[in-house]
């Protein structure tokens, strides 16, 4: 293989023989293709587990924590190998991988700030409770309330 | 004097590239870092408005259509097969950025036509997708009748289930119009959506099957516009990604990286399209398993 560069001022460059090449590439599209199968696995299991009776919100939200990290894993590879950014110089990955942390405060602010508006609205606006809630919930909301609601008795 | 100066320098001067990497790749990585926080912004305002609804429709009752396969129920089914379209033409991808490393011209440009077909590909999918929701229409409780809706971006057939309670009212309020339909959608051969619209609406109601009818209210509307907005603006990347491949495919065809003595703009436009397949994993993640 003939070094290849668009200017002399590049002198690194990603040397893979073609064996080893295609190596990672088979193996980095089999790891993608398993995560992807198994996310549709645990997608299916959340729908049967929507489809019962007692639908348990603890194992659904498990499920999804896991996807949540599946996905992140299939991102690290797309990124690491696929864009070849693993294979740069550190300074390089830095500079992408460092401002790329601000989603951490990004992501939890803003899903705070969503759970805290519906929080708010639930206790302030009792008709947007009403008219929103899926019924199995209501029902067992409705026993935590103390006083009996006129009518219902 | 300072000017003659700058016009000699080139942009990458100092006889060494800080990050030992091209100028244009590493502006292309610093466009994609801000395209990332574009996609991230549309995502966590999603979120943000997802955690904010007492309700939020399951995607296995919303996505659980396949092309040629009528009213049949498979969740998860026809978005899996768009997720592995898109994650094979990104290894197509990596082919021909390695067939360029190689100077193989050949090769370079029938990975290049093989990813260009994927891209095609999953636009064809999500066109089919797209329409199917939007012309696909369920009865709907909306303002106390039942009225047949599909999914836009105002109003969509996704919310909470109706009790049958509810229900009976809801269909003696509803036009001859819309009842006809659920009939019809209920007892597809015996009559004609033409004969029912003739019959009395009180015989109508008589041959709805309350008990078989599974009606939900209208759905959150946000839903609507942040599936369309998020998944358009992610094809709209796939179809520039689609015509930046074809504009590669003619440049190696024609000799021009060949000429130049290196194939490194493939690199690039690799660099782009994996960034596209990056987004869709989480698209997928925050629409369809979520």
């Amino acid at each position: 293989m003939e070094h290849q560069s668009a200017s002399p001022e590049v002198t690194f460059t990603h040397h893979t023989s073609d064996a080893d090449f295609r190596k990672k590439v088979i193996r980095t599209t089999v790891i993608l293709s398993v995560i992807t199968v198994i996310e549709l696995i645990i997608g299916l299991i959340i729908y049967n587990i929507h489809k019962g009776p007692e639908p348990s919100a603890f194992l659904v939200l498990a499920f999804k924590g896991v996807v949540c990290i599946l996905t992140i894993a299939k991102a690290y590879y797309i990124v690491a190998v696929f864009m070849h950014l693993g294979d740069e110089i550190r300074n390089m990955i830095m500079t992408i991988v460092v401002p790329l942390l601000l989603f951490i405060w990004f992501i939890a602010a803003f899903i705070y700030d969503g759970n805290s508006y519906k929080n708010l609205r639930n206790d302030y606006d009792k008709h947007f409770k009403e008219s929103t809630m899926p019924k199995g919930h209501h029902k067992a909301e409705e026993h935590k309330v103390e006083e009996p609601k006129p009518g219902k008795q | 004097m300072a000017t003659t100066a700058t016009q000699q320098t080139k942009w990458w001067s100092g006889g060494k590239s800080p990050f030992n990497i091209e100028y244009g790749k590493l502006m292309m990585w610093y466009f994609l870092m801000s395209d990332a926080f574009t996609f991230g912004a549309f995502l966590i305002s999603y979120g943000s408005i997802r955690f904010s609804q007492n309700f939020w429709p399951d995607p296995n009752v919303v996505f659980n259509a396949f092309p040629g396969a009528g009213h049949a129920n498979l969740p998860l089914a026809f978005v899996s097969v768009m997720t592995f379209i898109l994650i094979i033409s990104s290894v197509t991808m990596v082919l021909a950025v390695h067939a360029g490393h190689n100077n193989d011209k050949k090769a370079v440009i029938k990975w290049l036509g093989w990813t260009i077909v994927g891209g095609i590909a999953f636009l064809s999918c999500q066109a089919w997708e797209w329409h199917h929701l939007i012309t696909g229409t369920h009865a709907t409780l909306i303002d106390g009748q039942i009225q047949w809706v599909g999914q836009t971006t105002t109003v969509n057939p996704w919310g909470n289930l109706v009790d049958a309670e509810t229900l009976t009212a809801a269909l003696k309020n509803s036009t001859v119009q819309s009842i006809a339909q659920v009939v019809h959608e209920q007892h597809g051969n015996t009559m004609s959506h033409e004969q029912l619209l003739g019959l009395p609406k009180d015989q109508l109601l008589n041959m709805v099957n309350t008990a078989e009818l599974h009606i939900r209210e209208k759905g959150p509307v946000a839903f609507g516009g942040y599936f369309y907005g998020i998944t358009g603006f992610h094809g709209f990347h796939v179809l520039s990604g689609v015509v930046i491949n074809i504009v590669m495919l003619l440049m190696a065809k024609n000799d021009v990286f060949a000429k130049r003595g290196h194939y490194l703009m493939i690199e690039k436009a690799g660099l782009y399209w994996h960034f596209v397949d990056l987004v869709w994993v989480f698209v997928f993640l925050c629409f369809y398993l979520i």
